[in-house]
């Protein structure tokens, strides 16, 4: 992006019908590492990539848990997205605490996205820096929803954010159609090509991404390390195989390697 | 406040500035009974308003649809019950107004109003009510009751007022498990008699409402058969002459 006029305040308009605040907001999600999200009719997989600013630091925390059917996955500012996490939190126990039940995903989306919103329309406000896939669930399943700072909300069946995101999303669009009858480990799977997409060469392991799960009858939770290395392995395997074999070599590691998917 | 010595208390709210506060019902509903049955839940309450001592309505609703999925009877203020339903309009319009596939069932309703019955406690201005929630959502059925002090449960069979003491027995010996509309109507019936016979509060006209997967049905009013034709009372003076 370049310099423009006009862009100094959230509430003055161009003349083009733009607000520039809030893009350059939208430009700060872009920076954030990536995050990604796909669901099936009964899962959602959320995972993102952990940068450490140095060796001697750990990562970022970038996936939340909203409750106990809802988690988040952020890129961008990611203190932003904490202060956003906690008021989610926050909605979602006042409404358990009231109607001892659990706020469906799309009425906090909604919720979150007027929050949004408003700080597109005060001048002493400026927009939230960070966009967050949200996973729940609700009375008619899973659901995928992408927030973006400026107050927009879109469901998705499979989305990326965040810095080369533009990878995972081909991948994801060549193979989304699959997702919705798709297992959860096939998802899950799917979720980690998804990640290695967006490194660009550099070696997946389970040390630079952090992969969660929530579904019908399975609690949001983040899955551990071990579990997700092996997972990698398993698909390295698969690819090391001619691609013409890409169909046998699948079903040739997925009994021996049955991973323990019960956590 | 000072919840150790509430007379004081009280006093002194009603004098700071002549507070408006519930202290007494002044016209009520008496028992409703409520049952778990095979497709659903059976509500039932007479239509009595009760002035004090005096019947003074008799045709007071004290059963309501609440939403798709739910049934509210009330006994105690008719007021309060008013209030309530209105709260529970509020509740439900901005619910569906969503209209996106969800929708607040019998459990939801019935931890909203434990809510809204013990906050209005916590500031000792009461819903002089005790409420029964009853509604079946996704096949799941579902029966509770909240007091006017915020106690609130759920259990196979609900009763309020006198039918606590009376109806509750009956219901603990003859409900069982899946019972048949036309035995839990029975059952109901069995209980609303004992009532008019040993309530005076109670009258001789009522509704049962029936709620299932596929929707409410509130019956119209009617009467249950009595008998009084025992010895007795054909010559009540008989051991006290001069009396009437």
């Amino acid at each position: 992006m370049f310099r423009n006029q006009y862009d100094t305040d959230v509430t003055t308009w161009s003349p083009a019908g733009r607000l520039f605040q809030v893009e350059y907001a939208m430009e700060a999600v872009k920076q954030g590492s990536a995050a990604i999200g796909l669901r099936s009719k009964t899962h959602i997989v959320l995972a993102s990539v952990n940068k450490a600013n140095s060796e001697l630091s750990s990562h970022q925390k970038k996936i939340f848990k909203v409750d106990d059917h809802i988690g988040v996955a952020i890129a961008g500012l990611t203190a932003d997205g904490r202060v956003l996490s906690r008021y989610l939190r926050s909605e979602c126990i006042n409404y358990s605490f009231s109607y001892e039940s659990p706020l469906p995903v799309g009425r906090l989306v909604v919720q979150l996205a007027d929050k949004a919103q408003v700080c597109t329309q005060r001048s002493w406000k400026r927009p939230y820096g960070v966009g967050l896939l949200v996973a729940g669930l609700d009375e008619l399943g899973a659901h995928l929803y992408y927030n973006c700072p400026s107050g927009n909300y879109f469901e998705y069946q499979a989305f990326a954010i965040g810095s080369r995101s533009q990878a995972a999303k081909t991948y994801l669009e060549r193979k989304f159609e699959t997702f919705m009858n798709a297992s959860r480990e096939d998802l899950i799977k799917d979720a980690l090509f998804a990640i290695k997409e967006t490194l660009q060469g550099e070696k997946l392991t389970s040390s630079i991404c952090t992969v969660s799960v929530v579904g019908v009858e399975e609690p949001f939770h983040i899955m551990d390390q071990k579990t997700i290395q092996q997972l990698i392995e398993s698909l390295e395997v698969k690819e090391d195989e001619p691609v013409g074999d890409q169909g046998a070599a699948m079903q040739e590691d997925e009994s021996p390697e049955a991973a323990p998917m019960d956590i | 406040m000072n919840s150790i010595d509430s007379t004081p208390a009280k006093q002194g709210l009603a004098s700071i500035e002549g507070s408006e506060r519930t202290l007494y019902p002044y016209v009520t509903g008496t028992s409703v009974i409520g049952i778990k049955y095979k497709d659903g839940i059976l509500i039932a309450a007479d239509m009595g308003g009760s002035y004090g001592s005096t019947l003074r309505y008799k045709s007071v609703e004290r059963i309501k649809p609440i939403g798709k999925h739910s049934l509210l009877g009330a006994s105690g203020e008719i007021s309060d019950f008013q209030e309530i339903l209105k709260y529970l309009d509020e509740l439900i319009v901005y619910d569906n107004m969503w209209d996106d596939g969800n929708s607040l069932g019998p459990k939801e309703v019935h931890n909203y109003l434990t809510r809204v019955m013990y906050n209005r406690r916590n500031k000792f201005n009461p819903l002089w009510n005790s409420l029964v929630l009853g509604g079946v959502k996704k096949g799941q059925k579902y029966l509770g009751m909240v007091s006017m002090i915020g106690v609130h449960f759920e259990d196979n069979h609900i009763a309020t007022g006198f039918g606590n003491h009376l109806a509750r027995p009956i219901l603990r010996e003859e409900w069982h498990e899946n019972i048949s509309f036309e035995d839990g109507v029975k059952l109901l019936e069995k209980c609303m008699r004992v009532l008019l016979y040993r309530d005076r509060s109670a009258i001789n006209k009522l509704q049962i409402a029936k709620i299932t997967e596929s929707g409410v049905f509130v019956s119209q009013p009617y009467a249950l058969k009595t008998f009084w034709g025992y010895s007795a009372f054909e010559n009540p003076t008989k051991g006290a002459e001069g009396s009437w």
